[in-house]
């Protein structure tokens, strides 16, 4: 199964419960222009760890940081994969 | 020889009252305060003792207090030893505290101690070791209540120990004392010193001993005064014996009394007097708040003419006391600072007139260089009426080094944490900025305690 509708469900779920209204949420769009702040990312992160049970980010070396929508959803299909 | 500077705890404990009605018991044994004294583990006459620095190790408490009786105005040093204390640390620890005699009753930890040391009831006289020259008051050895590597072994004597308090409370004579604590460690030291020289009787509770058994033995030796902290106090409302329990008075310390604790024990012993105080092994008591509030009244800080003052430096509370400790033994690290203040590392907040602790300073979660004292989520969380207690901790980040979760206990019969899990965040959400609102809530049986009484917080 894609880790993708998981992926945009907890984003969904973690911008509503930080009150944060979101961007129409395309693969090119900046993370960071999301509506999403690094503090809901940071959540997000540890959310999906939780329920998919990785964390790219909690990787030996080092990973270069998703840019887009794109990149994110990418990490994390690369390490599930 | 010249006796001690100051009365000692058996003069202390005589004049306060011998009547026959006075007791000490455990749950092994039960003695009448005018006897105590009388018994015990002591391998030799006290005499023997005398200017030696004795080692106390008993798994029990009673033992204890009957040496510290019997110690108290002839020993040079006496070493409480919890029996929490991991016998690794002993050969350390009776070299660093120069101890030549041990009093045992065969357990505790200089018994489990291996590794060469030695067990000697009294050790040889050292060349130049004379008694009776033992000039000054006994030095009580206690130890910090650290919970990584050796505790430090913090110095007070029985006047520091029981120094003058504003804390107001009138004790009756018929008064029962009993507290969770161990009285090897300072909180409950205080409450047996409280029993000793307030003309009471004391209930102490042993190693191991479930929660429901100890307060079914504290209601039947008719208990009026108990102590213990937060944490203790939330694992007691969780036993049906609490209910069959009519205190007179309720005493929180050693941890943040949040306003949900203050307010359940309100709600359980509808009788009792709640009062919760501040109180550390090296400041020594400071205060306690009466007023079933949280936090404590800013008027405290820098009253003049209060028994301890109080200043706030950097945001950390800082004590200067009769009560505070002399020093750390064998430490070159100063206890207090050049003015006589210890800094207590508490952390303070005000908010209106009231001061609030916030947590300890150095378990504070850094997210994204924003400080969150995991008390004072832990504080909110607990308001919440499905839940009995909760531990809040920093989870690792890569995005900004460090989020807010949090393991929960739940109430019997408050359903699976899911259908609460909203209910619990949107009180956060509504109490607390966003970086100090948990990122998950996890379901837990229950959260380990120190025998200290306190949460275990590693890892946080």
């Amino acid at each position: 199964m894609s880790v993708r509708p998981i992926i945009i469900e907890h984003i969904v779920r973690i911008a509503s419960q930080q009150k944060k209204t979101l961007a129409p949420l395309t693969d090119d769009l900046p993370l960071l222009e999301s509506g999403l702040d690094s503090l809901c990312i940071a959540v997000l992160v540890a959310s999906l760890d939780d329920s998919l049970g990785v964390d790219p980010f909690d990787q030996d070396g080092d990973i270069s940081f998703p840019v887009t929508i794109g990149d994110f959803i990418a990490l994390y299909e690369h390490a599930t994969a | 020889m010249r006796p001690p500077d100051g009365p000692t705890l058996r003069d202390l404990t005589a004049a306060a009252s011998l009547s026959p009605g006075r007791f000490a018991a455990d749950a092994d044994g039960r003695f009448a305060i005018a006897e105590l004294a009388a018994a015990g583990t002591l391998a030799a006459p006290p005499d023997a003792y005398r200017g030696r620095t004795v080692l106390i190790s008993c798994e029990r408490q009673l033992p204890a207090v009957q040496a510290l009786l019997q110690l108290d105005g002839v020993a040079r040093r006496i070493l409480l030893c919890p029996p929490d204390l991991s016998p690794e640390h002993i050969p350390a620890v009776m070299q660093e505290a120069e101890v030549d005699a041990i009093v045992s009753d065969g357990t505790g930890p200089a018994a489990q101690a291996v590794g060469g040391t030695p067990v000697a009831a009294i050790g040889p006289d050292k060349p130049g070791h004379d008694g009776l020259r033992h000039q000054s008051d006994t030095e009580w050895l206690l130890f910090t209540s650290g919970t990584t590597g050796r505790p430090k072994i913090v110095v007070h004597t029985l006047a520091s120990l029981t120094g003058p308090l504003d804390d107001g409370l009138v004790v009756a004579k018929d008064a029962v004392w009993a507290t969770f604590y161990d009285i090897r460690r300072y909180g409950g030291l205080q409450i047996l010193l409280r029993a000793l020289l307030g003309g009471g009787s004391m209930v102490l509770s042993q190693a191991r001993e479930p929660v429901a058994d100890f307060l079914a033995r504290a209601r039947q030796a008719g208990v009026t005064h108990i102590s213990g902290t937060p944490s203790h106090w939330r694992r007691a409302l969780m036993t049906p014996a609490a209910r069959m329990f009519s205190p007179r008075y309720v005493r929180l310390s050693g941890e943040v009394a949040d306003q949900a604790i203050l307010n359940q024990l309100a709600a359980a012993f509808p009788g009792a007097e709640i009062a919760h105080a501040f109180a550390s092994t090296e400041a020594g008591v400071a205060f306690d708040v009466r007023d079933g509030l949280a936090g404590f009244p800013a008027s405290l800080i820098g009253s003049p003419g209060a028994k301890a003052d109080l200043k706030v430096v950097d945001g950390s509370l800082r004590i200067r006391s009769a009560r505070t400790a002399s020093r750390y033994l064998g430490d070159a690290h100063r206890l207090a600072d050049a003015d006589g203040f210890v800094d207590t590392g508490d952390m303070l907040e005000l908010r209106g007139d009231r001061y609030f602790f916030a947590g300890r300073r150095e378990g504070i979660v850094n997210v994204g260089g924003q400080k969150v004292h995991p008390e004072e989520v832990e504080a909110v969380i607990n308001q919440h009426q499905a839940v009995r207690m909760s531990r809040v901790h920093g989870r690792n980040s890569r995005i900004t080094g460090a989020i807010v979760v949090a393991d929960v206990v739940l109430r019997p019969g408050a359903g699976p944490l899911e259908t609460i899990r909203d209910d619990i965040l949107a009180a956060c959400r509504q109490a607390l900025p966003p970086h100090k609102v948990p990122a998950t809530l996890k379901e837990v049986a229950g959260l380990e305690m120190t025998d200290s009484g306190k949460l275990v917080r590693r890892g946080a």
